[in-house]
């Protein structure tokens, strides 16, 4: 039981007056609900993007065209690599629930290799492209098509450093609270961009390619 | 003080369900591998006629959309998740007027222009 003094003290250490709640059981949720808001307003920038590749993918100012470009096996072995990382990560979160370190750091590492794969993968079709002369500059379409996969592939590779933060901290100081957050954190980032790649194999390259 | 702890272990409690188990994920992975190969099966088959394609891919790719909120963000409608879940809906709102009314007015723009980029030759 607690004296009003005693939470009065506990208000005052949380450096927050809220009475008798204000004790301090960080479980996370406050963090994880801030996370996932920053991830919508990412889901923002994501449709400002598909907005312009929408208006733009078909002005190709006489350079190729999509069809002419993409390779769909090539796209579907990317997307089996970023859908097989992201299930991984599922194994590393499950692992995290029930206080396995080692499984927790073994998944970790075992996602690292599906999405470094998968970048690997979008950097050789990215260095392909410009090599056939369909650059950036080339037209508008190929203009917003480097942007907006550009952008989520940026999105994956901070992912990855993340990834490697997170075994290390792991490694260091085990599944403490802190840890433990920073991972759910990474959780909902890492499956929010295989689902941002569900839109743009759907709307990129399989709308492309029709 | 018993009351706050019994909440507390009753959101532990909802927290320990959304986390998903060995089966949820091996779920939500095989739909996610089927309806992948359903899309890129629609496109590169050449079995579906060409109208049909647009509207395929869009409903596989929706599908899809569906089942990795639920099977691996644990996306659902119990209290925990209201907030995520308000929040998501609301986003899903402002990117269909981003999307939708860019379209519209930079399709009625070329319309009216009567010259479609899509037609438009480089000028040498």
């Amino acid at each position: 039981m607690s004296s009003p003094a005693v939470s009065a003290a506990h208000g005052a250490l949380d450096g927050v007056s809220h009475g008798g709640d204000a004790h301090h059981h960080d479980d996370g949720s406050k963090t994880l609900l801030g996370f996932w808001i920053y991830l919508m307003s990412d889901c923002l920038i994501f449709s400002g993007l598909f907005a312009t590749f929408a208006v733009l993918g078909n002005s190709t100012a006489g350079g190729p065209t999509a069809k002419e470009l993409f390779e769909l096996p090539y796209v579907l072995g990317e997307t089996m690599l970023l859908l097989i990382s992201s299930v991984t990560f599922g194994m590393a979160m499950l692992g995290m629930h029930a206080g396995r370190k080692g499984s927790v750091v073994a998944w970790l590492a075992v996602t690292f290799v599906f999405g470094a794969g998968f970048i690997g993968m979008e950097v050789y079709e990215f260095a392909k492209l410009i090599h056939e002369g369909a650059g950036p500059s080339t037209s508008a379409f190929l203009s917003s098509y480097f942007t907006l996969v550009g952008t989520h592939g940026l999105h994956v590779t901070c992912g990855l450093i993340w990834l490697v933060v997170m075994m290390d901290q792991i490694r260091r100081f085990g599944l403490t609270d802190a840890t433990q957050r920073r991972l759910s954190c990474l959780s909902l980032f890492w499956h929010f961009l295989d689902i941002v790649w569900i839109c743009v194999f759907t709307f990129v390259y399989l709308r492309g390619a029709i | 003080m018993s009351g706050n702890h019994h909440s507390h272990d009753a959101h532990l409690g909802a927290e320990h369900a959304d986390h998903g188990s060995t089966k949820s994920y091996l779920t939500g992975f095989i739909l996610s591998m089927v309806l992948t190969l359903a899309s890129f099966g629609v496109v590169m088959s050449g079995k579906v006629p060409h109208d049909l394609m647009m509207p395929g891919i869009i409903v596989f790719g929706v599908a899809q959309l569906i089942v990795q909120l639920v099977y691996f963000l644990h996306m659902g409608t119990s209290p925990s998740q209201r907030g995520n879940l308000s929040i998501m809906l609301f986003t899903i709102l402002i990117l269909a007027i981003v999307v939708v009314g860019s379209l519209w007015v930079l399709h009625n723009m070329n319309v009216n222009m009567m010259h479609p980029t899509s037609q438009m030759v480089p000028v040498e």
